[in-house]
């Protein structure tokens, strides 16, 4: 049963979405994600000042099994990403909503979070995935 | 038939418990007009012992000359040993460790062989082998471009002074990936990199620069410069090597003020035998940064449920079986005999025993070099230090002397003058510390013979 | 202990260097190695204890049942190797001349022609130094083609969905996308979807067949039609050779580039991971562009075929001539066999695949394709273990070990969940057949009785099972010695 906060948004490729109320907006991967991929052991971030268009590979997270692309949901520059994650990729195992985030952005266009699932939207898609 | 066990009572059975009347009708799912050819032109089977006499023929027809040739193979001593452990049923019949469990063998002795190499390239990090020197500069390269920060231009500075087939081999491994490789013009009296026209490329985005050493001629490029040039010019450097030559010389991880970020070469002289060319090995080490970026198979030490230390496989995640379309390489296996093999030869050698190797393959090159100068009409083109090998301009058309120096059971080196042309009749003399003084003789002897033959019908 | 640890300062393998060291005086200080790099010091006797103890911790076909799947592990014959290092062979200098070479270039030029004839192709390059680098040449040639005909929109590679890795990437290698295509529920390609999914950007497809399922790929001819008035060409991937050596040709399914793993089908020597060859053949129109070299008989002589004679070649893949002595081993071995011999290669690796399905299937385990003929491999899924016992296909594959057999191949092909591919292979004896069924009934018992005993499995080996999150978090991959 994974964890899905209320109060966050999500997207179909299992990332989620902090609005921060300053036209930023902070990244990660959800419970469900964590999950699947297994124990991470290295993570690869995107670099502070890159900038992503939303639907575009942000990143890679590699597990014993499997290195998986993430995506980023929003449009914008990125302000700062999780130095932790170098040392202790785990985190994202541990805690994927909190100490475990993976880089703020600075969003060009606010519009685009209507195009995100709340919780109940992002459950019926992890429902569907574990068939 | 060979190797195949079945008694008639037991194919009986077993086609019984199957529920079939036939072999054949295994295949019933096969369309039937697909199944229909002879095979004429594969022979019939033949017993071990006739083959084996077949075999002995062929061997023996390609035997017993003299060889002076190098040009990336090179014939070293083997200890005895090497082989006839690597070839014990345990290490040559053993698949990739994937069960690490039941590999824990060739594990270990893969971890041994990074260890190895990289004290020897003293660089940070090995992986366990690729196929060989020459795509593993065209991974080399590949890697160059994936791990670069600083540069977008995707060119690739490659000396003219590299092995041409390593330079084919680079191209055809990266032309599909909108990487341009840019040839690096050389010195006509030293034989190394041209710094003059590497200067020209100052300024200029350049992705990385490969550094031979030494170089095909046998020469030992100023490679501190050469690496110092890059820096300054955020391009990132492979250095491409001989191993042994790097029990003596200066090795890539301390070249110029940082080191290269990625050196590979070739792993045959380290105990593998000349065999037609394969199966080699090639190397790659790197800078620990690029780690990540390194393809190929990797073996990391780790522990098992009580503690105990063991080996297995790791960062697979990078690799194709794995990442699939996204992976650093296509590459699935690694040379394992050859990396077993290597791995102790070099155990066996040591740091010691391969300089002496190497020490020796130059002082008998040095002495070949002096004697070839003697002959009338015989020059020595490169004023350089060089390894074990040398460049002679010779006073008739190389391969007319190869062809007839052959005639004597002497084959005299390596033909330069297709690929250098601007050489003239340039030939590639190479020696190892297993020569001997009849071979030196006799090659020094069937040339003479030969230049004085073509300069009096020349004459006449 | 590593040899490293072995080391006392000064000890040396006496016997195996130079007597003295030569002097490097004529050779500048500044390009001399500076500090002596740190090699084990130890004594001739140590390496040879060291490096025989340590081949007795592994599995081999020499030692054990191997069955895994789509690697082929039979019988390495003695012979091959003793006779391809003969020397003549094993000192030839790849550069020597074409005189001093006819010897081995007759071997090299057999082989082609036997390979061809066996496949059903028009022409061979033994260059490829493994199947991936195989595949990579067969893919390239695909492009060389398409490219020369300026046919520059096919721009896709199709594959199936239980594609081995390597192929799609060897297909990015070469600049193409790759689009995946089903499986249906009996295992054969969805020929509907493949129809939908064919078009002007086609470049090609990548199939294996028998396929990465253990099954026939029943409709070859008709995907061989599709893929073709489409314009693209089709690529075999002979991974799985050995199911129809000398029983059905890829050339005649219409296949126009194959790659074999002469590590698979021709029995040259997995040594621990390596080295393979992975010769290719084509069908006429591919022809120009093998990659070189390649040995041609002309007047009675044996002759290189270089850049000259091929100006379309797709170049060279590596130094020299290939995995020269791996070649050879396939040599020797095709010579032992014949044309009968390699006839009954098919026959006999899928008698034995079918026998063991049977027989794996009146023990209660579940194949993937139970109304399929089991081609040389098979796959059983253990997903209802995994489920009810908490007992997945590793903990079995570990436990295998205990029995002293090699696990089948695990968790590939990716489409079937918790799966044992299972390859016998021809050279295994009934009995060897039997006493795996046996082990695998043990252990299902075991599971039901006491599955701790099967998850903390192996319990036998050198080591218990290893940490690798740990091998990969914590990266140690190289021994640092204690430099004085």
């Amino acid at each position: 049963m994974s964890n899905i906060p209320d109060d966050l948004m999500y997207t179909d490729s299992h990332e989620w979405v902090r609005d921060e109320g300053d036209n930023t907006a902070t990244i990660g991967i959800t419970d469900h994600a964590q999950d699947l991929l297994g124990d991470l052991v290295y993570v690869e971030m995107p670099d502070v000042g890159d900038n992503l268009d939303a639907g575009a590979e942000a990143g890679v997270l590699e597990s014993v099994k499997a290195a998986s692309d993430y995506y980023s949901p929003l449009s914008g520059e990125v302000i700062e990403v999780n130095e932790d994650l170098n040392d202790s990729p785990e985190t994202i195992n541990e805690q994927p909503y909190d100490a475990g985030w993976l880089y703020k952005i600075r969003m060009t266009d606010a519009g685009e979070l209507d195009n995100l699932l709340n919780a109940e939207g992002y459950a019926a898609v992890v429902e569907a995935d574990d068939h | 038939m060979p190797f195949i066990p079945h008694t008639e009572q037991e194919i009986r059975s077993m086609l019984d418990t199957i529920g079939v009347d036939s072999i054949n009708q295994l295949f019933d799912e096969i369309p039937e007009e697909l199944t229909r050819f002879s095979l004429d032109a594969v022979p019939e089977g033949m017993p071990e012992m006739d083959v084996a006499n077949l075999m002995a023929q062929r061997a023996q027809q390609d035997a017993g000359a003299y060889s002076f040739i190098g040009a990336g193979a090179y014939d070293h001593h083997i200890p005895a040993a090497v082989w006839q452990i690597a070839t014990r049923g345990e290490f040559y019949s053993a698949y990739t460790p994937y069960q690490a469990e039941a590999s824990q063998g060739t594990l270990q002795l893969l971890y041994e062989f990074q260890s190895m190499m990289t004290e020897l390239m003293a660089m940070d990090a090995s992986n366990a082998s690729l196929y060989d020197g020459a795509s593993a500069l065209g991974e080399a390269i590949l890697m160059a471009v994936r791990a670069t920060r600083k540069s977008k231009s995707r060119k690739i500075l490659l000396p003219k002074t590299l092995h041409p087939a390593y330079r084919a081999t680079a191209n055809a491994i990266v032309k599909n990936q909108n990487i341009e490789l840019i040839e690096l013009p050389y010195d006509a009296g030293t034989g190394r990199v041209d710094m003059a026209a590497l200067a020209s490329y100052e300024g200029e985005d350049i992705t990385a620069m490969v550094i031979n050493q030494p170089n095909f001629f046998g020469v030992i490029e100023d490679s501190d410069a050469l690496v110092n040039w890059a820096e300054a010019n955020n391009a990132l450097t492979i250095g491409v090597v001989n191993p042994l030559a790097m029990s003596i010389l200066n090795p890539p991880g301390e070249w110029g003020e940082k080191g290269v970020d990625i050196c590979c070469g070739e792993g045959q002289p380290l105990g593998i035998p000349l065999s037609s060319g394969g199966p080699y090995y090639g190397f790659l080490t790197c800078r620990q940064a690029y780690v990540r970026q390194m393809p190929g198979r990797i073996i990391g030490r780790t522990v098992d449920l009580d503690g105990k230390t063991g080996f297995s496989l790791t960062l697979q995640a990078r690799e194709q079986h794995i990442r699939r379309s996204k992976a650093t390489s296509n590459i699935c296996t690694n040379q394992g005999l050859m990396v077993t093999a290597s791995t102790i030869h070099m155990a066996m050698l040591g740091a010691e025993g391969l300089a002496r190797a190497a020490a020796a393959s130059h002082a008998k090159q040095a002495d070949l070099e002096k004697a070839l100068s003697e002959i009338d009409g015989v020059e020595v083109i490169f004023d350089s230090p060089f390894y074990n090998e040398s460049v002679v301009r010779l006073p008739m058309p190389v391969s007319e002397l190869i062809n007839q120096v052959a005639e004597h059971n002497v084959l005299a080196g390596f033909d330069l003058s297709e690929h250098y042309p601007e050489l003239g009749n340039a030939l590639l003399v190479c020696s190892t510390e297993k020569q001997t003084e009849q071979a030196v003789a006799a090659l020094l002897d069937a040339m003479q013979q030969v230049i004085t033959q073509h300069t009096n019908s020349s004459a006449g | 202990m590593l040899i490293f640890e072995m080391s006392s300062a000064g000890r040396r393998a006496q016997a195996q260097s130079p007597a003295q060291m030569a002097a490097l005086d004529d050779s500048p200080a500044g390009l001399l190695r500076k500090q002596t790099h740190k090699l084990p010091e130890v004594s001739e006797m140590q390496v040879v204890r060291h490096d025989t103890q340590l081949s007795q911790k592994n599995f081999s076909i020499d030692t054990n049942f191997y069955p895994l799947g789509s690697c082929t592990m039979k019988y390495n014959p003695r012979a091959c190797n003793s006779l391809s290092m003969l020397p003549g062979l094993a000192d030839r200098h790849p550069y020597a001349p074409e005189s001093h070479s006819q010897g081995f270039m007759a071997c090299m030029y057999d082989l082609q022609e036997m390979l061809k004839e066996v496949t059903g192709m028009k022409a061979v390059s033994l260059t490829p130094m493994a199947g991936a680098q195989g595949e990579f040449a067969g893919v390239a040639m695909i492009r060389a083609y398409h490219d020369q005909n300026k046919d520059t929109a096919r721009t896709e590679i199709l594959v199936p969905d239980a594609a081995h890795g390597t192929n799609p990437a060897s297909a990015v290698m070469c600049g193409y996308k790759v689009k995946e295509i089903p499986t249906d529920a009996e295992g054969d390609l969805d020929v509907d979807k493949l129809r939908e999914a064919v078009g002007p950007q086609t470049a090609g497809i990548m199939l294996t067949n028998s396929s990465t399922l253990g099954v026939f790929e029943r409709r070859i001819q008709e995907i061989a039609a599709i893929v073709h008035e489409a314009g693209g060409l089709l690529y075999y991937d002979g991974a799985n050779l050995n199911a129809i050596l000398g029983k059905v040709r890829p050339g005649d399914m219409g296949f126009d580039v194959i790659h074999m793993n002469l590590h698979k089908t021709f029995s040259t020597p997995h040594g621990g991971g390596g080295p393979g060859a992975g010769p290719v053949g084509v069908s006429e129109r591919l022809k120009p562009f093998l990659p070189i070299p390649m040995v041609t008989h002309e007047e009675g002589k044996y002759r290189w075929l270089t850049e000259k004679d091929c100006p379309q070649t797709i170049g060279r893949l590596s130094a020299f001539a290939g995995n020269a002595g791996i070649l050879l081993r396939a040599y020797i071995y095709a010579r032992l066999l014949g044309r009968e011999g390699m006839t009954r290669v098919a026959e006999f690796s899928t008698l034995n695949a079918n026998y063991m399905l049977k027989k794996m299937q009146e023990a209660g385990f579940v194949a993937a394709f139970a109304k399929r003929r089991a081609t040389h491999e098979f796959i059983i899924t253990l997903k209802r273990q995994a489920k009810e016992l908490d007992v997945n296909a590793m903990d079995f594959a570990k436990r295998l070990l205990d029995y002293g057999v090699h696990a089948p191949t695990t968790y590939f092909p990716l489409l079937i969940p918790e799966c044992f591919l299972i390859e016998p292979t021809e050279s295994e004896a009934v009995d060897a057949l039997d006493g795996f069924i046996e082990a695998m009934q043990k252990i299902q018992l075991e599971a039901e009785e006491n599955p701790e005993l099967v998850k903390s499995a192996p319990h036998t080996m050198p080591v218990r099972r290893l940490d690798d999150v740990r091998a990969a978090r914590e990266l140690d991959i190289r021994y640092t010695c204690n430099i004085n």
